[in-house]
């Protein structure tokens, strides 16, 4: 986006910011103007391309939730970034932005999944990667990379055989972090080290 | 006597069932995958069928799903190359490049020259094996085994050019954050240009087997029609978005790796059906062979790796092993990882499926605050609940073969 383009932008929108970024534009948009501003971005500015929508845990900061979104403009070649601050920290919520764009469909579901981020309006928010009863939000700072233990109930099954569904052991499968502190404490080693002859005596 | 009805052969049931409740049959529910030759991987898709004609459809994904964006965040930015080997893994090579090269974005990072052509031959080379295969399998589906024996015999010969400059033939890991892992060997590049002209008159045969073939166009022609306003809505990318008509290509409108210093076309379809697809690919393919030739006429010379990479880039192990210097470098870098700057970057390339893009955010260190990694087949896929209904069921693993889709990447 040219100059002349931004400083307009950031003067018609009164509640826009511009975000600290190493490379292309990035704006800070309040998320109540954020389908408004979309609006503009698309039909205005032709930003026809919704690339990617993601968001990002500060962890202990407030706002904890960050939700950003990438454009793209095939008519002027060109990047967007907006990005958004969720209010609420136990509930993070933003506005869908699935009747603008269609891609922001499966996009939502999978930062709904991921990393718990409500979007309000979207037609059919549900899991997407993991499955419909799992209780976590995996991408949160707060949940470790070893995973927690989840029973799998597959009630389609167990209605169908009577079988008992339990999820595989995470003996030495998915790594474990201690995530701060030196490298050599925080590189990724197996979850359950029985297995291992020398560190299970 | 009853009325007489008049019904259209096109649409045998549907158009009937409409006009006259009666005929309405009940719809049965279908699954398809998550094993299952024609989804290419772990795709399920859940219809619903009236006949064989698809009245819904609902695709479930994740089932490859490994959380490599969780993995990023834990580890410096030098481990995580080989995990985007196995994003698309039927072009492993530019997916590290593209990794590489949204890392060198965030370090401020200029790579040499002789570097960026070693880069661009793997990408391109990357390209072809991806596309061979899309159409060799997209020729199976179709119901030409053919095809698909003519482009495999091809890929095998990549994947000894592959070996040859990588020591893997699969799970290449490549690149290294400001180079590459080492240089080309002696009379490879001789090589891989005889295998530009083997693979031309393979692409010929092929052509002459599928193009103007009356079953494969049968199947293919009209089907799975994507329209340039669908396409952009659903953010797809890469050949699927060009067959509907847009003119994007990163390759063009932002250069990457000296691509502008290049002659080559980008081709666009006309209608955006599945035979336009392959159309796309058969020719990208073609595209791809001259790149590579005239990187090679004009190779040059130079190191192949940043020099002002060594907080980045790990030396060469006979200088860890003999000098001091180097040997602590290598010690901070496996220990504390490569030390970037604060920021955040968003770099896409545009790789064989599409657009692959990474969101890095970086809080200073040697690892990721937060690794985003959008996969071009993941919104490729996304259009399928729209697009299917309507369909007939045997069209499924035309439309599933022409979108050329691969797990890895869109489940991540």
């Amino acid at each position: 986006m040219s100059e002349i383009e931004k400083s307009e932008l950031l003067d018609r929108f009164t509640y826009l910011s511009e975000r600290e970024s190493s490379d292309h534009l990035a704006l800070n948009c309040p998320a109540e103007q954020l389908i408004e501003f979309c609006t503009v971005l698309r039909d205005e500015f032709q930003f026809d391309l919704l690339l990617d929508v993601t968001a990002i845990d500060w962890d202990v900061a407030t706002p904890r939730f960050t939700g950003v979104y990438h454009f793209y403009s095939t008519v002027k070649q060109m990047y967007l970034r907006v990005a958004s601050d969720c209010v609420d920290n136990i509930k993070p919520t933003l506005p869908s932005l699935v009747p603008l764009y269609s891609a922001a469909d499966w996009h939502e579901r999978e930062t709904y999944d991921l990393m718990g981020i409500h979007y309000e309006g979207h037609p059919n928010l549900k899991r997407i990667l993991m499955w419909d009863s799992y209780p976590y939000h995996p991408l949160r700072k707060d949940f470790p990379l070893a995973g927690i233990e989840t029973p799998l109930p597959a009630e389609d099954v167990v209605e169908q055989t009577n079988l008992q569904v339990s999820a595989a052991p995470m003996m030495g499968g998915p790594f474990v972090s201690s995530g701060d502190g030196k490298m050599s404490q925080t590189e990724p080693k197996a979850k359950d080290e029985s297995w291992n002859e020398e560190k299970g005596k | 006597m009853g009325e007489v009805k008049e019904v259209s052969v096109g649409d045998i049931g549907s158009r009937a069932a409409e006009a006259d409740p009666e005929f309405k049959a009940e719809t049965m529910a279908l699954n398809v995958g998550p094993s299952h030759p024609s989804t290419h991987g772990v795709l399920r898709l859940m219809m619903q069928l009236d006949g064989d004609l698809i009245k819904e459809c609902e695709p479930v994904i994740g089932y490859l799903h490994r959380g490599d964006e969780k993995i990023a965040e834990n580890m410096t930015y030098n481990q995580f190359i080989p995990y985007t080997d196995r994003l698309d893994y039927l072009a492993p090579l530019s997916n590290n490049v593209a990794y590489a090269m949204a890392v060198e974005k965030l370090a401020n990072l200029e790579v040499p020259d002789r570097c960026q052509a070693i880069r661009v031959i793997c990408c391109e080379l990357a390209r072809i094996s991806s596309h061979l295969l899309g159409v060799g399998v997209y020729g199976m589906d179709a119901g030409s085994w053919t095809v698909f024996m003519y482009t495999f015999t091809e890929r095998e010969k990549l994947y000894t050019l592959f070996e040859e400059l990588t020591g893997a033939r699969f799970t290449t890991s490549y690149t290294r954050i400001g180079g590459v892992a080492r240089d080309i060997p002696d009379g490879w590049l001789g090589r891989v240009d005889t295998f530009c002209k083997g693979v031309l008159p393979i692409l010929n045969q092929v052509d002459k087997m599928l193009t103007r073939n009356r079953i494969f166009m049968d199947r293919t022609v009209g089907i799975g029609v994507i329209s340039k306003e669908k396409a952009l809505s659903y953010g797809m990318t890469g050949p699927n978005l060009r067959a509907a008509g847009v003119d994007l290509d990163l390759r063009k409108d932002k250069p990457y790796l000296g691509y502008e210093n290049y002659d080559f076309e980008v081709p666009i379809g006309l209608n955006g059906d599945c035979y336009d697809r392959y159309l796309m690919r058969a020719e990208e393919i073609k595209q791809s062979v001259g790149i590579i030739r005239q990187v090679i006429g004009s190779f040059p010379e130079g190191p192949y790796y940043a020099e002002d990479a060594k907080k980045i880039f790990a030396p060469p192990k006979d200088k860890i092993l003999t000098s001091m210097e180097e040997l602590i470098q290598n010690f901070m870098l496996v220990t504390e990882g490569p030390q970037m700057p604060k920021g955040e970057v968003y770099f896409e390339a545009e790789n064989p499926k599409g657009s692959l893009g990474f969101y890095v955010v970086s809080k200073g260190g040697g690892v990721p605050y937060r690794m985003k990694i959008r996969g071009p087949s993941f919104c490729n896929l996304s259009i399928l609940s729209e697009l299917l209904p309507g369909h007939f069921l045997t069209d499924i693993t035309v439309i599933l073969g022409s979108l050329d889709f691969v797990m890895g990447e869109c489940d991540r």
